[in-house]
């Protein structure tokens, strides 16, 4: 521990930093050991496991960078494929505070990293921690009676609040109802059966007939699970958040499909100035990323569905609307998401 | 690059060495849309392999620098001090030309890896990045070999264009030429700071405040690693390190300025007016960077150190393409201009390097008659 603590000074010092300048000592050192970084956060594959047979679960050794994450946020984990480096949001299962993350992934069509992960993740392999984000978090007080509803993949988030709560020896009334395809393709299905203090109802969506529940979240399900709950967590496929929602109306949601916006009716003719780069266009009613890469220029982007963050730019001037909320902007500058935004008359971007 | 399309267009025309050639819009329509073509070929075919290619680049660089440094602690013992020294004047060739060059144009933006972005990556010489992208990526990529716009014709300093008016200050053409080679990082550090507008007094130092804070940082923190922090390191050993350094520098120097003086100037390469290249179309801008660069031949290692730059053409065809590519796709642009009747400028290093020296001392006197300006 001391010689790490020491190594660590020494490596972060300003004297290191003028001696490996202008790469830094992370440029060296990446090339002893891929995880051997100070300032990026990054993750080693240690262990990959089949729960269900479509999905993967990997177990990840993250190196000291990563400040850690807050059950049920998610982290923007970076892999890099055919030469190319892709971010996507993944909900870790594992319990906050656990020394290993734990991620489990779903196989699903047009799913690139997903599916990359499902078919290549192994042992040894090195993945970024881009960032962590996500307000689909507990709050410091847990409510006494906590329903929690999740779909497919859905049910990260959950895993990790309810590994959370268990480790912290949690006392709150629990209910959870999780929706899968078939029992053969519940994730997590031991381990609920054998945690106590949480009453774990399982829908079966293609065959009914195995599970505990019939058909799709209603006024029953809920009235089976957990009438009148203190709180509601729900993640899964958008019909299921929209479902939960209309019983209960103050649910927490995270959704993972992506959101289908409609394009405003009319482009707004507005004239967007990518200030930093010299180019303008006139506004076509796409999202501003897509403009941006329709007029030649490559800003960072990352998920594009508006919740990683990665293509946040500034914006000096002008309304924009989140195609995802619906809000408008101030005329004020502000960092906005230009996956999904779009102007409202003329905009200045700083890219 | 002008892009915009007036109708109707002229044709363009060159005398090089002494054959005139000739285009008409139609043709550099279809010239254009060839090596547009080669291009989009290319960038459909990016992938693994390039990012592997740069990665391992940049792990012999790193390594070659480690080692080299390490050696030269020990440069007390004459061969470790050639060996390191070699070493790091290898690594800092590397870092500048296949590696910090290539990657400050965009070559690996499309990996989405922040180590290999054009925005952010930093290289190690006195030029901040952030400066050589403006002058190098934008003004001399988009106004190559215009006199009057490209600033690298001359560098503000030399005469290296007949179009450049005589004046007794050039008679020390050679002498400013040698200095800019031996001091080269400097001289490309100062780049942005356009001394000859300054002397000309159309503006003042002033003006330039931030450009000058920026080298100033650079430069600092360039010159405190090379010439104190390390020294001081070795202690007792500080003059050997010191000196192996200064020479890793100078190797680093020399060799970057011939592999770049031999990129625009020797014979036969083309400046253009900006008359000549208002309305220009994408065909005809290739056309220019064509006739306005030249190729160096050579091996596998001799173009890497090169940073791939002796395929100067294919580099100003495509800037933003992998460097290593352009060596796959010289054969073919050669083809394809052959069949446009465009000349093909390439040679060996000695060869277009001893025409570069022979245009830098000529033009240190004034052009003999006017009909040699601006043929």
């Amino acid at each position: 521990m001391f010689t790490q603590t020491l190594t660590k000074r020494v490596l972060a010092s300003p004297l290191v930093d003028l001696l490996t300048g202008p790469h830094g000592v992370d440029r060296y050192t990446e090339l002893v050991t891929p995880t051997w970084t100070l300032a990026d956060a990054r993750a080693k594959v240690i262990a990959v496991r089949r729960q269900t047979p479509r999905s993967a679960t990997l177990i990840l050794e993250p190196n000291r960078a990563f400040a850690g994450f807050r059950a049920g946020q998610h982290i923007n984990l970076t892999v890099e494929i055919d030469g190319r480096l892709r971010t996507r949001p993944y909900s870790p299962a594992s319990a906050e505070g656990a020394p290993h993350i734990e991620l489990t992934v779903g196989r699903h069509d047009g799913g690139l990293v997903s599916n990359y992960l499902y078919e290549h993740a192994r042992p040894g392999m090195v993945v970024g921690l881009d960032s962590v984000g996500g307000d689909f978090v507990l709050p410091d007080v847990r409510p006494r009676r906590i329903l929690f509803v999740s779909g497919g993949s859905g049910i990260t988030p959950v895993m990790s609040m309810l590994r959370t709560m268990r480790a912290e020896g949690s006392d709150r009334e629990i209910a959870f109802i999780h929706y899968a395809r078939s029992g053969q393709e519940a994730c997590y299905r031991d381990e609920l059966a054998a945690m106590a203090g949480v009453r774990v109802l399982h829908g079966y969506t293609r065959s009914p007939e195995e599970g505990d529940l019939d058909g799709y979240f209603g006024a029953d399900h809920l009235a089976t699970a957990m009438p009148s709950p203190d709180a509601v967590y729900v993640c899964g496929p958008p019909a299921l958040v929209e479902a939960v929602r209309k019983h209960c109306a103050d649910a927490n949601w995270e959704s993972f499909v992506p959101p289908v916006f409609g394009v405003p009716s009319e482009p707004s003719g507005g004239r967007i100035a990518f200030a930093d780069s010299g180019v303008a266009v006139t506004d076509d009613g796409r999202s501003l990323l897509e403009q941006a890469e329709a007029a030649g220029l490559k800003p960072e982007s990352g998920c594009r569905m508006g919740i990683c963050h990665t293509c946040t730019l500034r914006k000096t001037s002008g309304v924009v609307k989140n195609l995802t909320t619906g809000a408008m902007s101030s005329t004020e500058a502000e960092d906005v998401q230009i996956c999904v935004s779009v102007p409202v008359g003329d905009v200045d971007i700083a890219l | 690059m002008t892009v915009t399309t007036l109708a109707p267009q002229k044709s363009i025309s060159k005398t090089v060495a002494g054959t005139t050639v000739t285009m008409t819009p139609e043709q550099a329509d279809a010239f254009g849309r060839e090596l547009d073509a080669l291009k989009e070929r290319v960038i459909a075919d990016l992938g693994e392999r390039d990012t592997t290619y740069i990665r391992r680049i940049i792990k012999a660089q790193r390594g070659l620098e480690v080692a080299g440094r390490a050696m030269l602690f020990g440069g007390i013992f004459p061969p470790f001090w050639l060996a390191g020294t070699a070493m790091l004047g290898l690594s800092k060739i590397l870092d500048n030309m296949e590696i910090g060059h290539n990657v400050m144009h965009g070559q690996y933006d499309w990996t989405g890896d922040p180590a290999l972005s054009s925005k952010t990556f930093e290289w190690d010489t006195a030029c901040p990045a952030d400066q050589w992208r403006h002058s190098h990526n934008y003004m001399h990529h988009t106004y190559t070999n215009i006199v009057g716009m490209d600033r690298d014709i001359g560098y503000g300093i030399l005469r290296m264009s007949e179009d450049q008016r005589w004046r007794p200050y050039f008679l020390g053409n050679p002498v400013y030429a040698f200095l800019l080679m031996v001091l080269f990082q400097y001289g490309v550090a100062l780049h942005e700071l356009e001394t000859e507008r300054i002397r000309a007094g159309e503006i003042t130092l002033a003006d330039k405040r931030e450009i000058l804070n920026g080298i100033w940082r650079k430069t600092k923190r360039q010159t405190l690693k090379d010439y104190v922090a390390f020294p001081l390191l070795s202690g007792p050993f500080a003059p050997w390190v010191f000196a192996g350094n200064l020479t890793a520098n100078l190797i680093r120097n020399v060799w970057s300025y011939m592999i770049i003086f031999c990129g625009h100037f020797p014979e036969d390469v083309q400046e253009f007016s900006i008359e000549e290249t208002k309305a220009e179309t994408r065909g005809q801008w290739y056309f220019r960077q064509v006739l306005g660069s030249a190729n160096l031949t050579g091996g596998k290692l001799f173009h890497i150190l090169s940073g791939n730059l002796s395929f100067q053409i294919e580099h100003h065809l495509f800037p933003d393409i992998p460097a290593h590519r352009h060596a796959e796709i010289a054969t073919e642009v050669r083809e394809i201009c052959k069949r446009y009747g465009v000349p093909y400028n390439s040679g060996s290093l000695p060869r277009q390097f001893g025409t570069v020296v022979r245009k830098i001392v000529k033009l240190a006197l004034p052009s003999r008659s006017a009909a040699t300006a601006g043929s």
